[in-house]
């Protein structure tokens, strides 16, 4: 049998189909998901080109409401951008910076926490002090001071032109030790399995038995952390846009659309705040959830009625 | 036991070291003290005279440990945008921090623990499935759309409750303090309920989970097989042992609600730590950006070794696991 | 002639996602005051279920599906649970099996104990702390007013389980229902508990339902027994003749098994094959797979519990005549 119909064997698939709610947020997820990465070609409008847009046509409503004009679907933002394609655009670099995030803190996390958890002793105890540490701050704090450091030591300017990257380390420096610590649990209950002594007595090496052996073992928990920290951190990141400290208006992401529209709501112009948010929240919503299915099924001990 | 709590000190007193070396080199890269003391008309040959004078040319360390000493007398210098220490403009706006974050607290344990119960003891009624699909929608509302949406629903379509600001607040020995007018209490509504709204379904969940688990021990079968009353079961036998590990949760989770309140106090312009903190960095005022830093990073220290400590006390196998 | 608990045809059923199991097929059995009766089987027989039927604390999804349970003429299972409430613990009182687990940890054995008494008799606080101190004392516990004050974790295994059964003294109850009381203990204690509690039901003159799967224990102290298999009673009668002389090819095999019985070194005898599923019962005895007697007809016809020979002796099989 080869891979797709093993798959499509699987307990994991049977358990998809039955499951309608893991079903609509897959397809939620991946029609978003497909979006933001087609978003030149998916968007009516380019908004990163200062050409596509007049300040002129700034605040319009959406186009169903008396005011509104049919070429904005949704309205346009305080600088007369489309707001459906700001949206589209604004998903798109939230992802980038999500995924990012959680793979910066996946790949750290993981060396860490097999390294720590194979090799012990004192290289252990020094690694996870570090980690609590690090853990006994709240995740937030440090990255709303991590970024407000940077962007005080860069300047306004080239914050702007580095906020993709310095985000996506910012977010990833904050959330490693989840990793580590799951790592490295998963890698002590995996030490001591017969597995491993019969890698050792044929002989592979040290590196091999961690990354061709154990790693793969480990997986599973990984896995199910890593739905949970994208949700997470595509929240780090609106926050943080939110804040002015993420993602700057000119290449804006959900967060700072958020932002923007705040101090216009008072005046009457609610739909710059509200579709952004109602699209942040749907995206995190639909990966949680896929994140508990995901939680559910790969946890044998959480088989019961 | 001793050593559990005397390892529990060391590891604070490291990690506050660490935070004040972070300060520190915060300070020392992008402050400038001589702008935080004077201004910025001066030439640069008065700016080298002060630079000496105030110590800035000797090596890191030297610098450092300066530093450190002065920080613990209290002091964590000159805020260039307040012309005042800024360990005085920090603590100025801490009780508007610090009331709603009691009042915050207040609300999560009022409001969690019988939510939690309830929906443990009846899980398939229809208020417990209410319950349970708000904790998992309202995960996924950060903290300050939430507010956003409180503050549209309830100022500016409503107009019951106040928008912005603390309103009124009473000078009781230096804590300027919202809690003894109406209208303060009327500003403190709002940003309380959208804190309490991030952790409210973590608790709530919290609650029902180890209630349901202990509903299902042996102990509590023993209880109904000695013909208790249910509400004696329920609340006596059941909830004292949810107790436990909710406290344990509730102090580390406190930690977070601080940084919470950063966002919180944003939306609503409360004057608070939090939003001091952002008006630093749009002011670039460096000094209280890292009195700031220190001031937080010694209260989580402080509470974070506190509850730990008292952890230990309660349950017996951390002890013996912390003497390793 | 009217006895004390009557069980009449029980049956239980548990409602599960893919269907009803049936884990109790219609047993019946009686119970006289001061009468101890031993319910026998291996894990998943059925026995535990018989005990919390009794006073209706079956966890769900189970419940009682059909039978009657008569105790002190009452039908138990029809009683609202108000009422039911005030014969758990008071005139019936359980024992579990793990006192470690039975206790609350959080709680004081002062205030375990009062909170029984003051659930069923209005008495005061002082009266209720008096009673559980006497019966501490009847279980032969040294310092009695200390451990009142005491938490469950300070007591050793075997006195938890005598505040356990000091516990299910304090109302007087008629009937006791021990499930499996001395398992996680320790063989020394387990003799010691055993003794307390025939000496306690010889002395208050109570009804004793002892549910084990140890036969040992129960040929100490019983003096009827049944023994359940798959959810059904096998074979029942008084103690002494079952357990020296029985009948059931099933209740042969078990005692068979125990290990008194061999020389040192020789193999154990097993019975072979297992109990069954309860969700894949076999059809006709549901023995017969593993039985050495068997015959066409057992894989056809349920056997009925019937009494072949002596009086009070009932056989559930069609090989015994």
């Amino acid at each position: 049998m080869n891979t797709w119909q093993r798959f499509k064997n699987s307990y994991l698939f049977y358990s998809f189909k039955q499951d309608s709610i893991a079903i609509g947020s897959f397809c939620v997820l991946s029609v978003l998901v497909v979006i933001s990465i087609l978003a030149p070609v998916v968007a009516p409008y380019n908004t990163y080109d200062t050409a596509t847009f007049d300040i002129l046509d700034a605040e319009t409503p959406p186009a169903w409401m008396e005011t509104g004009n049919e070429k904005f679907m949704l309205g346009t933002d305080i600088q007369g951008r489309d707001l459906l394609s700001t949206m589209i655009f604004g998903l798109r670099v939230s992802l980038i910076i999500g995924i990012g995030a959680v793979l910066f803190q996946a790949l750290l996390g993981i060396i860490v926490g097999l390294l720590s958890g194979y090799f012990g002793g004192k290289l252990d105890a020094f690694l996870m002090r570090v980690a609590d540490i690090q853990f006994s701050i709240p995740y937030l704090i440090v990255a709303i001071f991590t970024s407000a450091i940077f962007k005080l030591a860069f300047g306004v300017g080239r914050w702007e032109e580095l906020a993709v990257p310095l985000l996506i380390i910012i977010i990833g420096m904050s959330e490693w030790p989840k990793y580590a610590r799951t790592v490295r649990a998963s890698v002590l209950g995996e030490k001591n399995k017969e597995y491993v002594e019969a890698a050792r007595v044929i002989g592979l090496s040290r590196w091999q038995i961690i990354f061709k052996h154990i790693l793969p073992n480990t997986l599973t928990p990984v896995l199910v952390l890593s739905t949970i920290q994208v949700a997470n951190a595509v929240m780090s990141e609106a926050a943080l846009s939110f804040l002015g400290l993420g993602m700057p208006i000119t290449k804006p992401s959900l967060g700072s659309l958020i932002r923007s529209g705040f101090e216009y709501i008072f005046s009457g112009s609610w739909w710059i705040t509200f579709f952004p948010g109602v699209l942040l929240v749907i995206f995190i919503l639909v990966v949680l959830l896929l994140g508990d299915w995901l939680r559910d099924v790969l946890n044998p001990k959480l088989y019961k009625g | 036991m001793v050593a559990f709590i005397i390892r529990r000190i060391i590891q604070a007193v490291i990690v506050m070291l660490v935070i004040s070396l972070v300060g520190f080199s915060i300070q020392h890269q992008i402050g400038d003290p001589v702008r935080d003391l004077v201004g910025e008309r001066v030439t640069p040959a008065e700016r080298e005279v002060i630079r000496d004078r105030l110590g800035l040319n000797d090596p890191f360390y030297v610098q450092y440990f300066r530093f450190v000493k002065k920080a613990c007398q209290g002091d964590l210098g000159l805020s260039f945008f307040y012309k005042k220490p800024a360990l005085e403009v920090i603590v100025a706006k801490a009780p508007a921090t610090i009331e709603l974050v009691i009042v915050t607290a207040i609300i999560l344990i009022v409001v969690s623990i019988p939510a939690g119960i309830y929906a443990a003891i009846y899980p398939k009624s229809w208020f417990s499935r209410i319950v349970m699909a708000f904790s998992t929608i309202g995960v996924a509302i950060p903290v300050f759309l939430t507010a956003i949406a409180f503050i549209y629903f309830f100022s500016v379509e409503l107009n019951w409750l106040p928008s912005y600001g603390r309103g009124e607040t009473v000078n009781i020995w230096g804590w300027e303090s919202g809690f003894f007018t109406w209208d303060g209490l009327k500003h403190l509504v709002l940003p309380s309920v959208s804190l309490s709204s991030i952790m409210l379904p973590l608790f709530i969940r919290l609650v029902r989970a180890e209630m349901m688990e202990i509903l299902e021990t042996e102990y509590i079968k023993f209880a109904w097989a000695k013909g208790l009353r249910r509400e004696r079961v329920w609340f006596i036998h059941a909830f004292k042992n949810t107790l436990l590990p909710v406290i344990t949760i509730f102090g580390v989770e406190l930690g977070i609600l601080f940084a919470f309140t950063i966002l919180t106090e944003t939306v609503f312009q409360w004057q608070g730590m939090g939003f001091m903190f952002l008006e630093a960095v749009e002011r670039s005022d460096t000094s209280l950006l890292v009195a700031y830093l220190v001031v937080v990073g010694v209260i989580f220290v402080v509470v974070n070794t506190l509850v730990d400590i008292v952890y230990g006390f309660v349950n017996p196998t951390v002890r013996i696991a912390g003497t390793k | 002639m009217h006895h004390l608990l009557e069980v009449k045809d029980l049956e239980v059923k548990f409602a599960l996602r893919f269907g009803e199991l049936t884990a109790i097929d219609g047993i019946s059995f009686t119970l006289d005051r001061g009468e101890r009766l031993g319910i026998v089987g291996e894990s998943g027989a059925g026995k535990s279920v018989t005990g919390f039927a009794i006073i209706n604390l079956i966890s769900k999804p189970g419940y009682i599906s059909g039978g009657k349970i008569l105790f002190e003429d009452q039908e138990l299972h029809r009683l609202p649970e108000e009422e039911m409430r005030a014969i758990r613990g008071n005139r019936i009182s359980m024992i579990f099996q793990d006192p470690m687990m039975t206790l609350n940890p959080v709680l004081s054995i002062a205030t375990q104990m009062a909170e029984t008494v003051l659930a069923h008799q209005d008495v005061s606080k002082a009266d209720a702390l008096d009673i559980a101190l006497e019966k501490l004392k009847k279980v032969h516990i040294p310092s009695a007013e200390k451990r009142l004050r005491q938490y469950p974790h300070e007591c050793s295994g075997g006195m938890r389980q005598r505040i356990v059964i000091a516990i299910a003294l304090l109302t007087n109850p008629a009937l006791i229902i021990a499930d499996e009381p001395t398992t996680a203990l320790d063989v020394t204690i387990q003799a010691e508990i055993m003794d307390l509690l025939l000496e306690l039901c010889e002395s208050e003159k109570m009804g004793l339902i002892l549910i084990t799967h140890d036969l040992g224990v129960v040929s100490q102290i019983t003096e009827k027994i049944a023994v359940m298999y798959a959810g059904k009673i096998v074979e029942a009668g008084s103690t002494q003749t079952v357990v020296q002389d029985p009948r059931h090819p099933y209740t042969q095999g078990l005692i068979k098994a125990l290990p008194g019985s061999l020389q040192p070194g020789s193999r154990l005898n097993q019975i072979p094959g297992m109990m069954p599923n309860l969700t894949e019962i076999p059809p006709g005895c549901a023995f017969h797979p593993r039985c050495k007697i068997s015959d066409s007809i057992c894989s056809m016809e349920v056997p009925a519990l019937i009494s072949k020979g002596q009086q009070d002796r009932m056989i559930a099989c069609h090989m015994v005549k």
